[in-house]
């Protein structure tokens, strides 16, 4: 018997009607939030934008060997989330993970480094594009694997928990994550363990090359889902680093104070496609149109502009990130490619790689 | 001095090192109040309490992915998989993420964990529950890999294991619960990576490891009877390799043999063989012979599962043929 999943229609990605985002919700000016903080997540959101699009660049300049996942148009959630972090707070990324490595306060030099494959990247140039991982900074790694570290994250927590840290876990993840067994079995034992872990869904919709709405049970692939293990359904647009941090603030706390885990689910958009070979040509032209006009960035600098930051104050700190962006690109380029002598090291705690006497 | 089962052995080796660190902590599937589906935990929550001793859902991937993230962050874990079986339900997180982590991040994070499993056949489980997967282990790099052999080798092993800052897969061989053994007293510390010489001989060199140890050693003494002189070693660990020992003894007697109870292809003494052939060629006398489970998935009923692993009968057979 066929169904309506039959209809080859149905797979014409690019001429569905267009999923259109809400408007921004102009009071989340008045939310109560320190100018200076609000400056602050401006600098941020500059910095993962033009740090982004230079791993871009260095991509066309075939500088970028292998893949990489751009996080352009979502900056706003690494931001708030960042900002509402203690310094000793635990991070997990996907290989979507550029944003939230550098928001954490990992140096931009050895994040593009590793992308070039240097030894001074931050992992050597072992890691690569989808591995970042800056435990100085509280970063514990990019996991390019989807699902399996939303469980390592618990681990995290647990771990805070047992040493009496007060220390909170923060995991994000996209939403095609939202379909593989470890999201529920991670959701299922943070819960029952009462872990002070807050999982973040950054929806931009699409899983890969397929909208998420054709692949998933629940209209909101996360928040659909949190009533299963008794959590509150929180969605927010995820284009707004007010709302994000606001959001943030709560269930970061929440956690810390031994309120137990959270899921929340951000709605955004990528400016690109899914990696570095994907065009993201699968989405209506309509679509992608009216998501670049709710770039998280310009709507940000609006909404300073009405809190009377000065232009000139704004415009000082672009070019400042533009000139830090300059100096980390020198700083990766004059990296040497990693020779024999770091093949063989750190697959063992002593250092090497021995197998065998 | 004191008498043990390999089962006891299990949670007396656990005992000795959570009273040693205070820090270490364990999780699994009905370990704590159950006290294990193989009752290898049993009096481990009544000793060290709930904080350390910890009953989870039926989530592999939770339950490897909490002691990844708690052994990185500073908590050393021993986490147990009921049945090593069900590694592959959480492969990813063993293979891909404990294994490769400390190498992709340029040695930032270390990974503490133990994780132990129920390895093995002879107990008419069928295909699912009999599993030796050792080979799959060993051949990931980042992991290392013990399969004690006596009581007293676990918890000389699950010290080593503990101890290691690396990620150690330990398997325990359902068919060697119920074997019993005097233990000496005192802290017992092993070491991995040690394989032992457990009968000396002069004219073949066989391998063995878990299950099949005491079944090489009984071949062995029946050969001896007909005047063969064969050296048992037990490798003891996988990942490190004692290849030092297992070429000294080719050097001796000149001719070698694996008796493995993994399936045929890329079993652990393939391997072997390969390090034998290229390193001690001119040490042998005659073809190396496997002797292994064979490539099939293993039976349930009890006649099938006999004819399937290495026994005692096929071990002295094949041994006495080849060197005939």
């Amino acid at each position: 018997m066929s169904t309506d999943l039959d209809d080859p229609s149905l797979y014409d990605y690019a001429r569905r009607k267009p999923r259109l985002p809400e408007p921004v919700n102009e009071a989340n000016d008045y939310l109560d939030i320190p100018l200076e903080t609000r400056v602050e997540m401006f600098e941020t959101q500059q910095l993962l934008r033009q740090l982004e699009k230079r791993a871009y660049d260095l991509f066309m300049q075939n500088l970028v060997k292998g893949t990489s996942h751009l996080s352009l148009g979502m900056e706003a959630i690494a931001t708030g989330f960042a900002h509402a972090m203690r310094p000793d707070d635990y991070t997990f990324a996907t290989y979507r993970g550029h944003a939230h490595t550098l928001a954490r306060g990992t140096p931009p030099g050895p994040v593009l480094a590793e992308l070039l494959g240097r030894d001074n990247g931050i992992l050597g140039g072992k890691g690569g594009s989808m591995h970042l991982t800056s435990v100085e900074h509280g970063m514990m790694g990019s996991y390019a694997i989807i699902g399996a570290h939303l469980c390592v994250a618990n681990g995290a927590a647990w771990s805070a928990q047992m040493r009496g840290t007060d220390q909170v876990t923060v995991c994000f993840f996209g939403d095609g994550t939202t379909n593989i067994g470890a999201f529920h079995e991670a959701l299922n034992f943070a819960v029952v363990w009462k872990l002070p872990v807050v999982f973040v869904c950054e929806n931009n919709l699409y899983m890969e090359y397929t909208p998420i709405d054709m692949v998933t049970s629940a209209f909101h692939p996360a928040a659909g889902r949190a009533s299963a293990y008794g959590l509150e359904d929180i969605v927010i647009d995820g284009n707004d680093a007010d709302e994000v941090l606001v959001t943030a603030q709560r269930v970061v706390d929440k956690a810390r104070t031994g309120g137990g885990p959270s899921l929340v689910e951000a709605i955004t958009y990528r400016h690109g496609g899914h990696s570095r070979a994907d065009p993201g040509k699968y989405r209506p032209a309509s679509e992608v149109e009216a998501w670049l006009e709710r770039d998280p960035l310009p709507m940000y600098h609006q909404r300073l502009l009405r809190l009377q930051v000065p232009e000139a104050r704004l415009t000082q700190i672009v070019k400042e990130v533009a000139d830090r962006v300059e100096e980390a690109t020198e700083f990766a380029k004059l990296g040497a490619r990693p020779g024999e002598e770091h093949l063989f090291t750190d697959v063992w705690a002593d250092g090497g790689s021995a197998w065998r006497n | 001095m004191a008498e043990l089962t390999y089962r006891e052995a299990v949670g007396y080796g656990i005992a000795q090192e959570m009273r040693r660190d205070p820090h270490l902590v364990m999780l699994g599937e009905d370990i704590a109040t159950a006290g294990g589906v193989f009752k290898t935990t049993v009096g481990l929550l009544e000793q060290f309490g709930p904080s350390r001793i910890r009953d989870t859902p039926i989530s592999e991937q939770a339950i490897l992915g909490a002691a990844m993230g708690a052994a990185m962050t500073g908590i050393p874990v021993i986490a147990e998989i009921m049945f090593s079986d069900f590694l592959a339900v959480c492969w990813d997180i063993v293979a891909n993420q404990i294994a490769k982590s400390r190498y992709m991040t340029g040695g930032q994070l270390t990974l503490p964990v133990v994780i132990r499993t129920h390895n093995g056949g002879g107990v008419r489980f069928g295909a699912q529950h009999s599993q030796s997967v050792e080979n799959w282990c060993m051949m990931i790099p980042g992991l290392k890999v013990v399969a004690p052999s006596t009581p007293t080798d676990v918890i000389r092993l699950m010290a080593a294991a503990v101890r290691d800052p690396d990620p150690v897969v330990f398997f325990e061989h359902k068919s060697l619960l119920a074997s019993k053994e005097d233990i000496p007293s005192g802290e017992l510390v092993g070491k991995l990576g040690e394989a032992r010489v457990i009968r000396e001989g002069s004219d073949a060199t066989v391998l063995a490891l878990a299950f099949m140890v005491p079944r090489a050693l009984e071949a062995a003494e029946r050969l001896a009877a007909d005047g063969i002189s064969a050296e048992v070693i037990d490798l003891r660990c996988l990942v490190p390799l004692d290849v030092k020992t297992v070429l000294e003894s080719v050097a001796k007697t000149s001719r070698l043999f694996t008796v493995e109870e993994n399936p045929r292809l890329c079993g652990w003494g393939a391997e072997l063989v390969s390090i034998v052939s290229e390193e001690a060629f001119w040490d042998l006398d005659g073809p190396v012979v496997r002797i292994t489970t064979p490539h099939i998935p293993l039976p349930a009923a009890d006649s099938l599962e006999d004819l399937a692993i290495p026994s005692v009968d096929r071990i002295e057979a094949t041994i006495r043929k080849a060197l005939r």
